[in-house]
């Protein structure tokens, strides 16, 4: 028998930021300086659009919201998505930090979807005369919104963590396609009358749809808004790993 | 300094507001929660240890 020990491999060492020691240490060295970019980016890229940008020749000065609006929007997606990721992970590998980060970024990812909601309807009255209509892409936001309201709920109703992990994984997994159709709604159904996507990185490139003068601050504003999520993301995990060994500790003083 | 926003300034500094003040809110949120957390782990601890 080979008495060599194994070295661990990449992915070994991947999956072992994941154990609750490694992460609280990690994560409190790195904290700071996300906090920090994020105060930086969020502020400076909003105003820089609020102050600093024209208006547009349609829209006058409500071109202003996508600097919100968009961000926002972005998050609200990507929220679910991670929420998604953790979801899968605690499911097929029993990660508990991995289950506790989707159970941290529901509500910041809620009030992304709220933001970017509640800023559409306020640029959709002057613009569409309408502060809200059936459009696939707002309905299915809308529906995003509810299965955050929905995650959050279970994660509260059941008492039991590991089961309240459980299900909430399975609600986060069925949600998941809701993230994904409030980002190909518009490409799905024609008769929408939200327009198509404003900025696209999928090929690295911004499509023509958008000028630099608005470009720019939008970009340091949606990572100003990624960064924020992060920040609070890491927050949470942490808030939610230490009370879950609060938990732990709590239950065996009861039973000594 | 301010910006002339013409017609949609309700609009626009509306926006901003909500925004504002939902970012704030979950952002203190989650600050205070944290601290309230970390010292009752802490307080539990030290007990424990006593």
């Amino acid at each position: 028998m080979n008495s060599k020990p194994i070295a661990p491999t990449l992915w070994d060492r991947f999956w072992r930021l994941a154990n609750p020691k490694t992460f609280m240490g990690w994560s409190s060295r790195v904290l700071p300086w996300i906090a920090a970019a994020a105060a930086a980016s969020l502020c400076s890229g909003l105003i820089w659009g609020y102050f600093f940008t024209p208006d547009d020749m349609r829209q006058g000065s409500t071109v202003k919201i996508i600097y919100l609006h968009v961000p926002a929007a972005l998050m609200a997606i990507n929220g679910y998505l991670l929420m998604f990721v953790g979801a899968l992970v605690w499911l097929i590998r029993r990660q508990h930090v991995s289950v506790l980060a989707a159970k941290a970024a529901a509500p910041v990812g809620m009030v992304m979807t709220l933001i970017a909601l509640a800023t559409g309807a306020i640029w959709g009255q002057p613009m569409w005369g309408t502060y809200w209509v059936w459009d696939p892409r707002l309905t299915s936001f809308l529906i995003l919104f509810l299965f955050y309201v929905g995650y959050i709920a279970l994660w509260s109703a059941i008492e039991d963590e590991d089961t309240a992990a459980d299900l909430t994984s399975v609600l986060a997994i069925v949600g998941a396609v809701f993230a994904m159709l409030s980002r190909y709604a518009v490409l799905f159904w024609n008769q929408g009358l939200h327009q198509g996507t404003t900025v696209t990185m999928a090929d690295g490139a911004k499509q023509e749809n958008i000028s630099d003068v608005f470009f720019q601050p939008l970009l340091l504003s949606m990572a100003g808004f990624s960064l924020l999520f992060l920040t609070l993301l890491l927050i949470g995990t942490r808030t939610e790993v230490r009370s879950r060994r609060l938990k732990v500790l709590q239950e065996r003083e009861r039973i000594e | 300094m301010m910006p002339d926003l013409g017609k949609y300034v309700l609009e626009v500094n509306s926006s901003y507001v909500l925004s504002f003040m939902a970012l704030g809110v979950i952002t203190g949120l989650y600050v205070k929660r944290n601290r309230a957390v970390k010292r009752a782990l802490a307080e539990l601890e030290a007990a424990q240890d006593a």
